[in-house]
């Protein structure tokens, strides 16, 4: 018997410009027999926060450490679940409801690694990856405050 | 050191990025806070709350007991809000 040889590529990309989900799982799977699952998150900006409605969303980032930060969460992911891909895009810059933020793809042989992996990865991204959400609305622009419910989402992965 | 602030802490400051010189009596990211919050009304603002304030040395979080001797990067932001 011998065993397969899985790579696990993982690509990182922060950006302005919105993406493709489907052209990037393509990229994903391009050439590949031995993904049998791929999950897809996508965060979209919302038109309303606690029942009022938002004009826009302005995400600002630390260049250099939010990359730097994804890719310590990748390594994690990769570590703990048998991934055959990762992908992860967060855009940067000012958007308008409906419009993509986030992106996480993540491949596997199996569903339950892909699944897992998936949401383990936007549990850390919500509350440890350097970005701020700034909200337009008729009431003026404020900062989004953090959620505990996230923090609490993100600590449920910490291993004892 | 180079110090970059994001977010809110940004606005309060006024500033994105300086270089600082802190006192050598200045030994951690608590005791930075503490010293620029000395310096002018608009640190005091920013750093109100040190609590809420997290920190990162060198593009990793740390803790505020954390030292900063040898950093070259600090940054303060607030909670953070992606994904």
């Amino acid at each position: 018997m011998t065993l397969a040889v899985t790579t696990c590529p993982v690509t990182i990309r922060i950006q302005e410009d919105d993406f493709d989900i489907a052209r990037e799982i393509a990229i994903l799977t391009k050439g590949r027999t031995d993904i049998g699952a791929v999950v897809s998150f996508s965060g979209i900006c919302r038109g309303d926060e606690d029942s009022a409605n938002i004009a826009a969303l302005t995400l600002e980032h630390y260049p250099g450490m939010a990359e730097d930060e994804i890719k310590r969460h990748a390594d994690e992911a990769t570590s703990r679940w048998p991934l055959n891909g990762v992908t992860i895009i967060h855009r940067v810059g000012r958007f308008m409801p409906g419009q993509n933020i986030v992106l996480v793809l993540t491949a596997s042989q199996h569903r339950q690694a892909a699944f897992q992996a998936a949401e383990f990865l936007m549990d850390y991204l919500k509350s440890n990856a350097p970005f701020w959400k700034k909200e337009e609305s008729a009431a003026g622009d404020g900062w989004v405050e953090a959620q505990a419910r996230d923090e609490e989402a993100a600590a449920r992965w910490t291993r004892s | 050191m180079k110090v970059k602030y994001f977010a809110w802490v940004r606005e309060r400051v006024g500033k994105a990025e300086e270089t600082i010189e802190p006192p050598a009596t200045v030994r951690t990211v608590e005791e930075l806070i503490a010293w620029l919050s000395g310096r002018s009304e608009a640190y005091a603002y920013a750093f109100e709350k040190p609590k809420v304030i997290r920190a990162a040395i060198d593009h990793a979080h740390v803790k505020s007991d954390a030292a900063i001797a040898g950093a070259r990067e600090i940054a303060f932001f607030p909670p953070m809000t992606g994904g």
